[in-house]
């Protein structure tokens, strides 16, 4: 039985995220980005999963694995949109800008992309587990 | 059309099945939802193609470039007559195969998550048909392997297993083979879009990478499209898959590599010029021949079937091997003949499988007096596919044929004509064998063919009808086609019409 890891991992997990969320933020102007931190979140997810049980790991996923996939795609597929009314090219995004803060709809597909990575990466690391855990 | 989204109808053929495949996995938990989503997506996607294919009728060729960056840069989305044609035979077939899944498809099917990825496969089959850059169509083809081992698999049988890896390590080589073919091309020219690749190589010296990058090309297509030397991978997977995915297959999937390989040899090389000719022509005369031969020894409906799907292939090489423009619009002909057609006995293997519970020739039987609206549905593309009159193989054939008559290929007409005599043989036994003998069971047990199989197979068969008795209209569509395809001027004055460099930065 097992003491530091699994109690330490509930920790990491949440400072797991919390850099994912940092690294898909910063990923505009700066390396980073959906996919790294998706990666990143994807890993938080695995350690629990190791920690603990699959199951674990799942229920804190909320959503199946496939389905975050799907909604993710579905965002960076709507995020590229807008474009196609304003400049009839599909992904040409468009920008707000507050001061010196861009906001634009290359954020929202950033945060698809992000849905996209955790999905395909967990759904992967998931069956395998559940292998070993067999 | 409404206003706003003039200019964008490349993109609705890809984007709408990319939006279906997103809903589809979206909606995992429940599997009603996928499939009414799934349905909605597949006639959406059919308004869209034929929305492309009738401003394509008016224009010629439809181009546009993604993201608005200025051709060579930017990534160029092209379609002429052939491409649309292909996009909308396409979608008519995955609508269809949409239907069939209705009755087919088990709930551990779509649990193992057909929807999204029969979505993905169209994704892939459409671009590949649409894109204008040649390291984008090596994209596509990555899009529709991935989406394709999905579908193999999808009952987690060893059989299945089996037949996804022989079929990945193949495709996955001719996938390699093209990348270098590319990288090749690249290294020599400097540029990956297909118009702007079509400008510069008759200007470039001929050299030892430029013939090698043209052999790796045809190498790595013939694996795709199931040429003779490389077509064994075809038979050994294609019929482990579920019936609805084999039909799938068998319609769209080499003909996509069919496809690259004509727009490449159009537009890109000439036939004529570096002994490409010979070897396509040996090709072709290979494919049929041991398609049909391979097709005389199985007993399974969908080994024979898989094996024709090889001869047929040949046919529609022999309109590359000749490289006439009448030729070139006998297999433009012909891959629309065969598309629906190939298509639609599967889905008939379906229904006999339905209804007899055998893919065996040798245990099916007695279908004819049980149900001979089936009897009749296969006989329709049966006899197409083996060439009779008046039907769409007919005329198939006859132009393919009257064209490498007419094109100093006489041997090749010669043994494309006893090629289609062995169709007759095999199509002769499965209708033999599963509709006119008696069942060689004690207990005859025919379950009725669901409504949901009987509509796509007679719709099928009613288009194959349709372009056997008025096949005016379609042969003339192809002249202008093979015109259009065999004409690179035209397609470079398309791409670079609208000089343009990115208009929005952020």
């Amino acid at each position: 039985m097992q003491i530091i890891f699994p109690t330490m991992s509930r920790l990491f997990f949440i400072l797991m995220i919390g850099v994912s969320l940092y690294m898909l933020f910063r990923g505009h102007n700066e390396p980073g980005g959906g996919f790294i931190g998706g990666l990143i979140a994807a890993l938080g997810f695995a350690l629990l999963a190791m920690a603990h049980d699959v199951g674990a790991a799942r229920r804190a996923l909320m959503v199946h694995p496939v389905a975050l996939m799907g909604g993710g795609l579905l965002l960076s597929f709507v995020s590229g949109l807008p474009g196609l009314l304003s400049d009839q090219s599909f992904l040409t995004h468009w920008w707000l800008e507050i001061g010196s803060l861009h906001l634009g709809t290359a954020t929202t597909f950033d945060i698809g992309v992000y849905c996209v990575v955790i999905g395909g990466v967990l759904c992967l690391v998931f069956r395998l587990y559940e292998g070993i855990e067999q | 059309m409404p206003e706003f989204l003039a200019g964008t109808e490349l993109f609705w053929p890809l984007a709408i099945p990319l939006a279906t495949a997103a809903v589809c996995a979206a909606a995992w938990a429940y599997p009603r939802l996928q499939q009414a989503a799934s349905l909605v997506g597949l006639v959406l996607t059919l308004v869209a193609s034929l929305v492309l294919l009738q401003i394509v009728l008016s224009e010629d060729i439809v181009t546009k470039q993604f993201g608005g960056w200025a051709p060579p840069f930017g990534i160029s989305f092209v379609a002429d007559r052939f491409s649309a044609a292909m996009v909308v035979i396409s979608s008519v077939l995955a609508l269809a195969a949409g239907i069939f899944a209705i009755a087919d498809l088990r709930r551990r099917q779509v649990k193992a998550g057909f929807y999204p990825l029969f979505q993905g496969l169209m994704v892939g089959v459409n671009g590949a048909f649409l894109t204008g850059d040649i390291f984008n169509l090596y994209v596509w083809f990555e899009v529709m392997l991935i989406a394709t081992l999905g579908l193999i698999t999808l009952d987690r049988t060893r059989a299945q297993l089996d037949g996804a890896i022989k079929y990945a390590v193949l495709n996955l080589f001719s996938t390699i083979l093209f990348l270098m073919a590319i990288g090749l091309l690249y290294g020599v020219t400097g540029t990956l879009n297909m118009a702007d690749l079509a400008r510069v190589l008759p200007q470039t010296e001929g050299s030892v990478a430029l013939t090698v990058s043209a052999m790796l090309f045809l190498l790595a297509f013939g694996i795709k499209a199931g040429f003779f030397p490389l077509f064994f991978w075809l038979p050994a997977s294609y019929h482990t898959a579920t019936i609805i995915v084999s039909a799938v297959f068998a319609g769209l999937l080499t003909k996509v590599g069919v496809y690259a390989c004509f727009r490449v040899f159009t537009l890109l090389f000439e036939v004529n010029e570096g002994g490409i000719r010979p070897i396509v022509a040996f090709f072709a005369a290979g494919t049929m021949l041991f398609g049909v031969f391979g097709a005389a020894i199985q007993w399974d409906v969908r080994r024979i079937l898989s094996f024709h799907i090889i001869s047929q292939i040949g046919y529609i090489m022999l309109g590359l091997a000749i490289a006439t423009p009448l030729a070139m619009a006998g297999a433009v002909f012909y891959i629309i003949h065969h598309i629906v057609v190939k298509a639609n006995l599967f889905f008939v293997a379906g229904a006999i499988h339905r209804a007899t519970g055998t893919y065996d020739l040798r245990k099916a039987g007695g279908l004819m007096k049980s149900s001979p609206l089936l009897a009749v549905l296969f006989l329709i593309p049966a006899l197409s596919l083996a060439g009779i009159p008046p039907l769409s193989g007919f005329w198939a054939k006859f132009m393919v044929i009257d064209a490498s008559f007419r094109g100093d290929m006489a041997w090749l007409g010669a043994l494309a004509l006893v090629v289609g005599l062995l169709t007759v043989f095999s199509m002769s036994k499965i209708w033999i064998e599963a509709f006119w003998k008696t069942s060689p069971r004690k207990v005859a047990r025919v379950r009725a063919v669901p409504v949901a199989m009987l509509v796509p197979i007679a719709a099928l068969g009613l288009i194959t009808l349709a372009i056997g008795f008025n096949p005016e209209p379609l042969v003339a569509f192809a002249n202008v086609a093979a015109d259009t395809m065999t004409d690179p001027a035209q397609f470079i004055a398309a791409v670079f019409s609208e000089p343009r460099i990115a208009g929005v930065t952020p």
